[in-house]
């Protein structure tokens, strides 16, 4: 009965005008909707089977008794899983640190990236090549930047940290420069450092996109009224940045809560650096605990979903702007 | 050969003539902020560089402190890179990426078709709510793949991370495509319409000539994403079907007198990105932030 009578508030203009027409032409409209339909289908079924049913796995068994290691126990046990997750101390260690490791990596990556992309928006001689230079953080397989950091530069004996570190305070006369144990001494920081240079490029990208869409007549204007650098930044290149920042901030937010590869490298959970994705990952495969597992998991899915429905908002916002056009 | 003719896309590019004019003569300003930007440039390409030199040097000159930067190149590194084992991995991490991205094109331009040349009814929710996927973080789903996988006997398999991968990229792929399909100009299409052409025709000679450079930069970018998965790479495979990012964390406990191969293995397992990633550049930003930047 619905399907077959489309209530009036989903057709368009044109199709409300011809509704009361002769029951052939709704007939068509019907026929061309559904034609129209065809191509989504298979992108959309295969999307639902794959990404949905498992998380709805996930759940189920979130709410059972289930470990690999003791099969005659499985069964449902309510909550038990849950209550674990918010009672166990090593699990809300996971939650702060997964948390501190997000806001740190975004804000740092955020502000340094808005530097560099005010940057690389003048013009100088080279502007292509640093441009390019400056994307090879990002480009750089995960693993592998994971390694280079933790054996390359941040080993205390012959990382390049310490090396410039030695070469600098030799420079000044000084056999005895400051060597720290960065991995040891520093664990969360090393980290942070890694994916900060991992993903400022990808901020700086973003914004300079957004600086290079911002119409130049404004600022002229401004400037013919007499205002300074400083209040073209802070009253007309800011505001048009602002939904940049956030679309930057929201995007890192989602991939950085996620970050399971440097973690896994460079101190492989150790010295309280284990985030959330990680210790999902030990509690599956070291402990074996599949219950526990799956409910750390759908905790880390609601986490996540609050941060995307601000994304969700920042991205249509931009999107509605376009389709407005 | 047509990017250079079609204004809608030049201007969608970073250097896009919509740019020049819009610039202004005092934005040139003072030298020292060239001096600065290539001052950061040079600091953020470092660690990459450093990546690169150390690959050619030999083991006892890559762990020295401070580095030795003039030290004499070699290929050792290389060779005992290539020495380890390391095609069976490669060849795996290619066939996940190209296979997936294939099929990932297979069902997104369709799709991408359906929601924006042609829209269907209420388009703008099924665009949110293949975006709303990618905001299930992977390992919330791990579990349930793994047992799928063990009780099927996909277990490394490299076909079941194929289909993981496709699944993985779909939604990007969809909105990126279907921003770029966005920018044909329904004028265009009108008007080639009243000429007479037919569907065929007017996908051939004007929906491909804007929207190919756009899918040509989504297919590099999903390629990339798969290349670069390790989650589901070490959680789904062992022996037979892991990939390369798999094969190199068996360097993660390394002590330093492999820091040479070390480098080796992370630049050869990193150039197909880094070649994809630079080729892509001005349309990676858009594919990115899911087409919501120009």
């Amino acid at each position: 009965m619905t399907t077959a009578t489309p209530a009036a508030s989903e057709l368009t203009p044109e199709q409300r005008t011809t509704y009361q027409a002769p029951q052939g032409q709704a007939a068509r409209d019907r026929r061309e909707a559904r034609r129209r339909r065809i191509p989504l289908l298979p992108a959309l079924v295969f999307t639902i089977a794959a990404t949905q049913l498992p998380f709805l796995a996930t759940i189920v068994i979130s709410f059972m008794d289930y470990r690999a290691l003791r099969p005659d126990q499985r069964g449902f046990t309510g909550f038990d899983n849950y209550v674990q997750v918010f009672t166990n101390p090593a699990i809300r260690g996971a939650v702060l640190t997964t948390i501190l490791l997000t806001a740190t990596v975004v804000i740092a990556s955020l502000v340094l990236g808005t530097a560099i992309a005010l940057l690389l928006d003048r013009k100088f001689i080279g502007r292509g090549a640093v441009r390019t230079m400056m994307i090879a953080p990002f480009l750089v397989v995960p693993v592998a930047s994971a390694l280079l950091w933790k054996h390359g530069i941040l080993n205390s004996g012959y990382g390049l940290l310490n090396g410039v570190l030695t070469w600098v305070w030799a420079l000044f006369g000084s056999d005895s420069p400051p060597q720290p144990a960065w991995l040891t001494d520093y664990p969360l920081l090393s980290i942070e450092l890694s994916l900060i240079w991992q993903w400022t490029p990808f901020m700086m990208l973003i914004l300079l996109a957004g600086l290079q869409s911002k119409p130049g007549d404004v600022v002229e204007a401004a400037r013919m009224d007499g205002a300074g650098n400083w209040q073209i930044f802070r009253y007309i290149t800011f505001p048009h940045l602002r939904r940049y920042l956030e679309l930057g901030g929201l995007l890192g937010s989602i991939y950085i809560v996620q970050a399971f590869d440097s973690v896994f490298i460079i101190t492989a959970g150790a010295l309280g650096t284990a985030n959330l994705p990680y210790t999902i990952y030990a509690t599956f495969f070291q402990q074996q605990n599949y219950g526990l597992a799956s409910a750390q998991g759908v905790v880390v899915v609601i986490g996540t979903i609050i941060i995307a429905t601000f994304a969700l908002r920042t991205v249509s916002s931009l999107f509605d702007e376009e389709t407005g056009r | 050969m047509s990017t250079h003719t079609n204004p809608a896309v030049a201007a969608t590019s970073f250097k896009g003539p919509a740019r020049k004019k819009r610039r202004t003569p005092e934005q040139g300003g003072h030298p020292a902020w060239g001096i600065a930007a290539w001052a950061v440039g040079l600091l953020f390409a470092a660690p990459v560089l450093f990546m690169l030199l150390t690959s050619f040097h030999s083991e006892t000159d890559a762990a020295t402190n401070p580095p030795s930067v003039l030290a004499p190149l070699t290929l050792d590194g290389y060779r005992s890179f290539f020495a380890g084992q390391p095609w069976p991995p490669l060849i795996n991490s290619l066939t996940a990426s190209v296979v997936s991205t294939l099929l990932v094109l297979v069902l997104a331009v369709p799709a991408a078709y359906a929601l924006s040349i042609k829209p269907v009814q209420k388009w703008t929710d099924v665009l949110f709510f293949f975006l709303s996927t990618k905001f299930l973080p992977i390992v919330a789903g791990l579990l349930p793949l793994y047992l799928f996988a063990n009780a099927t006997g996909l277990l490394d398999n490299i076909s079941f991370l194929v289909l993981l991968y496709t699944s993985m990229n779909l939604p990007i792929a969809v909105w990126m495509m279907r921003s770029f399909l966005a920018e044909v100009p329904v004028e265009m299409m009108e008007a080639a319409q009243l000429d007479g052409a037919g569907l065929i025709t007017m996908l051939r000679s004007v929906v491909a000539p804007v929207a190919l450079p756009g899918i040509a930069a989504t297919s590099l970018i999903c390629f990339i994403f798969s290349w670069n998965e390790l989650l589901l790479a070490r959680t789904l495979t062992s022996t037979v079907a892991s990939t390369s990012p798999v094969f190199l964390t068996s360097f993660a406990t390394s002590q330093g007198l492999f820091l040479a191969q070390v480098c080796a293995a992370a630049v050869v397992i990193s150039l197909p990105v880094l070649a994809a990633g630079f080729a892509a550049q001005d349309k990676l930003v858009q594919g990115l932030s899911l087409g919501a930047v120009k």
